[in-house]
């Protein structure tokens, strides 16, 4: 479903251009569960904000589902963003004005799903049923991590990115957010594309995709 | 949640989240809308007030006033009367058919002097139906007869506020005052007015025009009593026809003006007179609107300020739901609506306002307010306008933000 052929990114860096990714090829298979791992600065969150259609390649294409998604308008990857994708990031990006099931609603509104029984169902699926209405400032980390995964899968996506999801907890939560994560892609079949410096957390993954200097140097199947 | 419903409800947690800042961001607008119905409301009352008045003296009256064109020399009124004599009247109510009466007008500036006391007023010369013409209504003592005018008894009337000036509580039927050396006995007292642009203030003294003439009376070169107006009472039916000609033919007539030269006079019929005083108020009241809008316009300038601060600092926010799908259009409108919700609130909280400042003037400062539907409705639509309008670009500016770079933005 993800087939990414020769991506470049670079960015203007004065006169000079900073080239992030130096001409990707990768495939992801329909649910298949994808570890992208890295040292810091070579390109692996360039290049999940490009799968994730937040972000357009300077060169090269991506095709989504058989669609060419590189050279889209913003408007278009917007659409495709809400009802294809969910995202996961390691500082969890809950609005923190909004109570969980809010939270998981407005991302249910984006994607133009309107039955919202399906948020509740989502925070019931991670195990936050009974906190539904706490503000994101009166939950753990793993608890906002887990609102944050009910968000992203309440509108039943094909494809959730996440970026470092246990970068800022406890090896415990981690875990837990680790076996949410690989439960929903067993039980849904979601493809799901993760970043991660723990090799405990890719250890769950089909395969490892390793990174170096905006190219991929090496895959592995743990 | 209904899709269409979204933008309203995250702009309106928007707002609530940040209570006092948003209260700040729009007191501009409240402190326009109110004085903008503080003002109009104002304006309303004193048009309302005025035309009340001015109609109540009767549809069927017309006042003759000198004209102001004389000043000019006009060559064919030079050296014939130019100002209105009392046989002036007496020729109006004599030839021109329809013309129940006439009542002359002597005005004049007089020093009136009683005991210890005394006071700069204004004196009104006429005939004993001047009464009934302006609504006199007496307070203490009677009005003078056609007998004292007849004999030009040095009686007068006076106003409540003479009254207390030069008697206190006291009685003052039956008093005398001076006037410019000559006794006059007070035979009456008539009864509050209130404000009044025409007819009669209450700091006033009427007495028999033949009375004041011997007092500060004029004539002109030819001997007749010059009058400072005419108040001309017709019959209902005669208002619509051509009085108003016929009187100005007899005063054209009698002023010897030539065919060509213009009127040293002017015939105004009360209807007339409340549609210059009510479109005179009409530019007033607007002028002042207009006046209080500007402030209108500083609070949208506010409003504008405010809300790209609120872009600036929620630029993550607007990360994270494009993230989720936002469009560029989602994040406008959010932003647009909740700059139109701050100014609604602005607007709403301002015609509260502004009908309780004008409910305080009306009590305290003893002016008529009228605050009326099309005023509050005006002022809470333009209050949404404004909001729209301030509010367009910085939600513009929120929209175009990039995902990947508004999610970096740390909070």
């Amino acid at each position: 479903m993800i087939e990414i052929k020769g991506i470049v990114k670079s960015y203007p860096m004065g006169r000079r251009e900073l080239r992030v990714l130096q001409g990707i090829d990768l495939l992801v298979a329909d649910g298949e569960m994808v570890a992208i791992m890295g040292p810091s600065g070579s390109g692996k969150s360039t290049l999940l904000n490009i799968i994730g259609c937040l972000d357009s390649p300077t060169s090269g294409t991506y095709l989504l589902d058989g669609k060419d998604v590189s050279r889209l308008s913003g408007s278009e990857l917007a659409t495709i963003r809400g009802r294809k994708i969910g995202f996961v990031f390691q500082s969890y990006n809950l609005l923190p004005r909004l109570s969980a099931l809010a939270n998981v609603k407005l991302g249910l509104s984006y994607a133009g799903v309107r039955d919202m029984r399906l948020a509740s169902e989502a925070l019931e699926r991670v195990g936050l049923a009974d906190r539904a209405n706490h503000r994101p400032t009166e939950l753990s980390g793993g608890e906002q991590q887990r609102v944050a995964i009910a968000r992203a899968v309440a509108k039943k996506p094909s494809l959730i990115l996440a970026d470092e999801p246990t970068g800022n907890l406890d090896s415990k939560s981690g875990r837990e957010i680790i076996a949410i994560l690989t439960g929903l892609h067993r039980e849904h079949n979601i493809t799901l594309v993760m970043i991660t410096h723990d090799p405990g957390v890719a250890h769950f993954c089909q395969r490892i995709v390793h990174m170096s200097d905006g190219q991929v140097v090496s895959e592995e199947r743990p | 949640m209904k899709d269409w419903l979204e933008p309203f409800s995250s702009a309106l947690s928007g707002v609530s989240m940040r209570k006092l800042r948003s209260f700040l961001t729009i007191l501009g607008v409240v402190i326009g809308v109110s004085a903008v119905i503080a003002l109009m409301s104002i304006g309303r009352g004193t048009q309302t007030s005025i035309l009340t008045r001015i109609e109540s003296l009767g549809a069927n009256l017309l006042f003759v006033r000198p004209g102001s064109v004389s000043q000019f020399g006009v060559a064919g009124g030079a050296g014939s009367a130019t100002s209105l004599t009392y046989e002036d009247g007496v020729a109006i109510a004599n030839q021109v058919p329809g013309v129940v009466s006439v009542i002359p007008l002597l005005n004049s500036s007089v020093q009136v002097i009683s005991g210890g006391k005394n006071t700069r007023t204004q004196v009104v010369g006429s005939t004993p139906e001047y009464q009934q013409t302006y609504n006199l209504v007496m307070a203490d003592g009677v009005f003078f007869s056609q007998w004292d005018y007849d004999n030009s008894m040095r009686v007068a009337v006076i106003g409540p506020d003479v009254k207390e000036t030069l008697f206190g509580s006291g009685s003052a039927v039956g008093k005398e005052i001076r006037m410019a050396n000559t006794v006059v006995i007070v035979i009456g007292v008539f009864q509050s007015k209130g404000q009044s642009t025409l007819g009669l203030s209450d700091d006033s003294i009427v007495m028999p025009m033949t009375a004041l003439r011997t007092i500060s009376g004029q004539r002109t070169t030819s001997g007749q009593y010059i009058v400072n107006s005419l108040v001309v009472a017709v019959t209902d039916k005669e208002l619509s026809g051509g009085i108003v000609s016929d009187i100005t033919a007899v005063l054209r007539e009698r002023h010897r003006l030539a065919a060509t030269a213009d009127n040293d006079f002017t015939v105004t019929s009360v209807a007339e007179l409340a549609e210059t005083m009510s479109e005179a108020m009409s530019s007033m009241t607007l002028l002042l609107g207009a006046i209080a809008a500007i402030s209108l316009l500083v609070g949208g300038i506010g409003v504008m300020n405010i809300m790209l601060v609120s872009v600036v600092e929620r630029t993550r926010e607007i990360g994270i739901r494009k993230a989720l799908g936002a469009h560029d259009w989602n994040i406008w409108v959010q932003f647009l609506v909740e700059a139109a919700l701050l100014t609604l609130a602005g607007g709403i909280i301002g015609v509260g306002a502004g009908w309780g400042v004008s409910n305080m003037v009306s009590r305290f400062g003893n002016m008529a307010t009228t605050v009326s539907a099309d005023i509050v409705v005006l002022a809470v639509s333009v209050s949404v306008a404004v909001g729209l309008f301030f509010g367009f670009y910085p939600a513009w500016h929120a929209s175009r933000l990039s995902p990947i770079q508004a999610l970096r933005t740390t909070e």
